[in-house]
């Protein structure tokens, strides 16, 4: 079994990412630590076949939707309007922004494809529905990101 | 597509170590430390140190391939292992005081959970050979209440968990030529000459 060390090494920037894209800026550092701990802590039974990555993945997911559950219950701040960059300042945050106004089972199964790398079958069983579903959901989510965001060309 | 997100930039890429000094302190407040490491410079070379909630389990030379020796640790006391320097600042303080010259003893909780028996009683009675003294195999086989097991002496200064700060190096052959060491003959003569100044 690899020294945890190397788990965080190897996959900690895609976790980040997963983090940052479903959960936004303010919480993802937060998902993240409470990640990778939950990740320490079930470690040593973790199988030696197992996938590492969509096992991360499953528990950032459960981190993402007690942190949702957690501000539905919080009254919601209004009339914080974040000051976007226009696309001179950088295309990236524009990505991050766009990919926030995605509805939740879009967001995650385009984070969950694009940026963990996992097959929809997986993601099916991490969000629950089924493959088709997940699929159609990145789908969607890809079409509405290209709508708002003109990807072709930006870079590819 | 995956291209484009995989540029997007976040904080871990830009600060890896904030992240992690986050989920060390973490982990270390819950007890899922199970082994902390760092690397320290020395004139013997980069040292791998290693320990435990119960003290310092572990110190590698480069030339032991310090990957392979967390590997070990891994499967030897558990794969919760972290980078995490701040358990080891004790010892990393001592050991450069030690090599500048100014310590002869070192005071830090040790956990000797990688030697057992025989191994462990020659690695107990290490510590009684002073700084700048040297002992031979036979006579710490001796010391250590088996006077014939002179090459078993040998293999449990080669298999010290614990080298330099559990001195082994003070363990020289009968004709005093420095024999082997897990530092490597050169690293041996370095310290013996270190402490004999």
């Amino acid at each position: 079994m690899k020294p945890f060390e190397q788990i965080v090494a190897e996959h900690g920037p895609m976790v980040l990412r997963v983090c940052r894209a479903v959960l936004g800026e303010a919480d993802a550092e937060d998902a993240w630590s409470e990640t990778f701990l939950a990740a320490l802590k079930a470690y040593p039974e973790l199988p030696a076949d197992a996938n590492v990555q969509a096992w991360l993945v499953t528990i950032a997911h459960r981190k993402a939707v007690d942190v949702t559950r957690a501000q539905a219950r919080r009254p919601v701040p209004v009339g914080e309007v974040p000051d976007r960059p226009g696309r001179a300042d950088g295309w990236d945050g524009d990505l991050w922004d766009a990919l926030a106004r995605l509805p939740d089972k879009q967001r995650t199964a385009v984070a969950y494809h694009y940026l963990a790398g996992l097959p929809y079958r997986e993601i099916a069983e991490i969000t629950g529905g089924s493959t088709d579903a997940a699929r159609r959901a990145a789908a969607d989510g890809i079409k509405a990101l290209r709508a708002t965001y003109p990807l072709e060309g930006a870079r590819s | 597509m995956t291209d484009i997100f995989a540029s997007l930039p976040v904080t871990y890429e830009l600060n890896p170590n904030r992240l992690h000094e986050r989920l060390t302190a973490a982990a270390e407040r819950e007890g899922l430390l199970d082994v902390a490491y760092r690397t320290v410079d020395s004139p013997v070379g980069p040292l791998l140190l290693a320990a435990t909630s119960q003290g310092l389990v572990k110190v590698a030379f480069d030339r032991q391939d310090h990957d392979a020796v967390l590997v070990a640790l891994a499967e030897a006391i558990s794969p919760r292992i972290l980078r995490a320097p701040a358990r080891l600042d004790t010892v990393a303080r001592q050991l450069d005081e030690y090599f500048a010259g100014g310590r002869r003893t070192f005071d830090v909780p040790l956990d000797f959970r990688l030697a057992h028996g025989f191994r462990l009683s020659v690695l107990e009675h290490l510590p009684e050979i002073d700084y700048g003294r040297t002992e031979s195999y036979a006579q710490v086989a001796a010391a250590a209440g088996s006077p014939k097991a002179v090459r078993a002496v040998g293999t449990a200064c080669a298999l010290n968990p614990l080298p330099v700060v559990v001195p082994c190096h003070r363990v020289v052959r009968s004709d005093g030529s420095y024999g082997q060491y897990a530092g490597g003959e050169e690293a041996k003569r370095t310290l013996l000459t270190m402490e004999a100044a």
